[in-house]
């Protein structure tokens, strides 16, 4: 705990709500699926590395949807892959989030209007909670998209909705 | 060796089978070949040894329009250092061209390709699957008259 | 092969077991397949029997789109998506073989800026190439490194045309913008820098023992083979073969520089094995930065733009224009109507090509050599499936 070690004369106990608790875990170490499709990939991969260093949120790339809790899907989604999307988003364990990343898999992108075999969006087949916009998107973009998803994280509830 | 040169023993070796030779006035010099004989037009521009065409750098699947499709071939020589364009004519109603998978390995690829987008068949080709769409997938969506799909596999397709 | 491994297998009781071959998938998601490429391996135990690649998941259409746009330069934006590492060197090939079948000639200027541009951009290309190839045998470090220098790069473009990765920079008839003020000081610094990192490359993965054997004698790809598979770029200099674009069908103003196409050697191991693809990657780092830096002591002023009708004409015809691309030889066959937008365009991709001779030259290595053979490759799968 850096500061605040052996600075207690006692042990301590922190009140706070079961929600709290749980959505600050949750958000705090988001270990993203590494799903880079096409070009946004390699903007995934250049926030991941060395300059922008997307660890510092908590965030690192899982090669396995069984360990990941946020599948970023980097890229252009087409039809001959959007049937392994589904599964390997069924594959990953709950809670799960799913960020898009780049105007292809938010609507098509560029290939909207004669791309026979693009999916005109991701969430065509799968939920989506946040959307990056950008062609591709900078660096910057995501990481922006990623604190909207730790800002949604936040204000979930164990509570069930009273209508 | 000028596409001139190349072109005549061409034509001293299959006759009637070049059908039209265009050097003048075009960009890239061609040779049309009659369909049944592009495999041993290539096997012969690869083997005769003042051509030795050793390298297919393209092969291209075009939907020429009035229910025709072609077939281009560039050819080049590594070791000669020339190029040639060879052309195939086919009606759409009959669109079947001889592989020439085995002249050149880097075909095979190509042609399947070409298979996918345009729906040539390529006669005598090992493993004539399609390379780049789903192998349910309707139609061939290079060709002019191609529409897309309302719906792929529950997948709505236009936006 | 020894006996022992060809005998049949029995058990302690005697019994005879039966042995068969196993069917394993890799990809389409899977970490070290360079994106979505989908491998069907046939092994029989570790070894690999036969490869079976599965390619189209990221078949973007571009010849469709080309064909529907209304005006040739609207085709550019899609050339970059091709191969979203290496996009200036897309460009600039689309854009030469317009011009070629216009007749055009475009300003000094605009040469230079283009040289400039796709050798920066081979850079970055091969720097993630190697970067990534190190990730895929086990080394983390050297992908930090060469992310890093990349990003420099990136600098430089963002500084000309206002994006990191995808530029729609290089236009039919010359450059979008002229370069901005600043911008040769700026590069000749960044060669000075780059120049030293290679060395700290070589010292980081290039000669690094385990890296050495997992790549060396692995996957060797004989010159013949190569050639008839149609190879090109660093794959085919790899094998031996002593063959650049740039120098022996010269476009732009490549033959005004001084450098040299690099081939590998086999110093670790045969000629044409992975490691020597690896290092082909690295030596020519250097000589981009030789063009580089001569180009920039060159460049002359002038326009950036060529005088050429917003909406641009081609009399019908067709040309096939090849270019040397990062990763090899990528043609683009395009057939003019006499319209504003082309009849078909046809791209040759590099990698597409390359890709083709994968399961010649993974039959008979280990499931582990699969990646590190791969990974030499250096595919795009936006360029293979287009």
């Amino acid at each position: 705990m850096g500061l605040l070690d052996k600075q207690f004369n006692n042990s301590n106990v922190i009140i706070t709500s079961l929600d709290n608790l749980l959505n600050w875990a949750r958000l705090s170490s988001l270990w993203q699926m590494q799903f880079g499709l096409a070009c946004c990939a390699i903007e995934m991969m250049a926030t991941a590395a060395s300059h922008y260093d997307f660890d510092r949120f908590g965030v690192i790339p899982r090669a396995t949807p069984r360990q990941s809790d946020v599948m970023i899907v980097a890229g252009t989604v087409t039809l001959k892959m959007a049937s392994r999307i589904k599964r390997l988003y069924d594959q990953m364990s709950e809670p799960r989030y799913v960020i898009s990343m780049g105007s292809c898999s938010n609507c098509g992108g560029p290939y909207w209007e004669h791309g026979y075999h693009v999916l005109k969006g991701v969430d065509r087949v799968i939920p989506v909670d946040v959307y990056v916009p950008g062609c591709p998107p900078r660096p910057e973009a995501l990481m922006e998209g990623l604190i909207k998803l730790q800002e949604k994280i936040r204000n979930e509830s164990l509570v069930k909705k009273t209508t | 060796m000028t596409s001139q040169e190349i072109s005549e023993k061409l034509k001293a070796q299959f006759g009637d089978a070049i059908l039209e030779v265009k050097i003048d006035g075009v960009l890239d010099p061609y040779v049309k070949v009659s369909p049944l004989s592009v495999k041993s037009v290539g096997l012969f521009l690869r083997d005769n040894p003042d051509i030795q065409f050793d390298y297919l750098m393209c092969l291209s699947g075009v939907d020429n329009g009035k229910d025709i499709l072609g077939v281009v071939y560039h050819l080049y020589s590594m070791t000669k250092r020339h190029k040639i364009t060879i052309k195939v004519d086919v009606p759409k109603a009959q669109a079947e061209v001889p592989s020439v998978q085995s002249v050149w390995a880097s075909a095979n690829w190509h042609e399947r390709e070409a298979y996918d987008m345009v729906g040539i068949v390529f006669t005598g080709h090992p493993d004539l699957r399609r390379i780049l769409l789903p192998d349910d997938y309707p139609g061939y969506p290079l060709r002019k008259d191609f529409k897309v799909p309302e719906f792929y596999q529950g997948m709505k397709v236009p936006y | 092969m020894p006996d022992t491994l060809t005998a049949p297998i029995k058990t302690s009781t005697g019994r005879a077991l039966r042995t068969e071959e196993m069917v394993i998938n890799m990809g389409p998601q899977h970490p070290s397949t360079h994106g979505v490429l989908r491998l069907e391996l046939v092994v029989d135990g570790e070894i690999v029997v036969d490869v079976i690649p599965h390619i189209g998941y990221l078949h973007r259409c571009f010849e469709k789109h080309a064909e529907h746009m209304t005006n040739y330069q609207q085709v550019i934006p899609y050339c970059d998506r091709m191969d979203y590492v290496a996009a200036m060197n897309m460009e600039l090939g689309y854009a030469l073989a317009v011009e070629k079948l216009l007749g055009i000639k475009v300003p000094d200027r605009v040469e230079y800026i283009r040289v400039i541009m796709a050798e920066l951009q081979r850079i970055a290309s091969h720097l993630i190439a190697a970067g990534t190839y190190g990730l895929d045998i086990g080394a983390f470090t050297p992908f930090l490194y060469m992310f890093r220098d990349r990003e420099r790069i990136l600098d430089l473009f963002e500084t000309t045309c206002g994006a990191r990765l995808l530029y729609n920079y290089i236009w039919v008839g010359g450059v979008s913008h002229d370069l901005p003020p600043g911008f040769i000081d700026k590069a000749k610094a960044f060669c000075k820098y780059f120049r030293p990192k290679i060395k700290e490359y070589n010292d980081l993965l290039t000669f690094n023992e385990i890296f050495v054997k997992r790549t060396a004698n692995v996957g060797v790809l004989p010159a013949d083979v190569a050639i008839a598979y149609g190879c090109s770029g660093p794959m085919l200099r790899g094998s031996g073969v002593n063959w650049d674009l740039r120098r022996d069908d010269p476009y732009s103003i490549y033959d005004r520089f001084q450098w040299q196409p690099q081939i590998g050697k086999g110093e670790m191991g045969t000629v044409g094995d992975c490691w020597d693809r690896y290092i082909v990657r690295i030596r020519e780092m250097e000589q981009s930065i030789n063009i580089i830096e001569q180009a920039l002591e060159q460049i002359p002023e002038g326009d950036v733009m060529s005088a050429i009708p917003k909406r641009i004409r081609p009399n019908a015809g067709e040309v096939y224009v090849r270019t040397e691309s990062a990763r090899g030889e990528l043609g683009y066959y395009i057939i003019s109507d006499g319209s504003t937008s082309p009849y078909r365009v046809k791209a040759r991709s590099p990698s597409f090509v390359n890709l083709s001779v994968l399961p010649e030259i993974c039959r008979g290595s280990m499931i582990a050599d699969v990646v590190a053979i791969t990974g030499s490759t250096d595919i795009v799968l936006g360029e293979v499936d287009r």
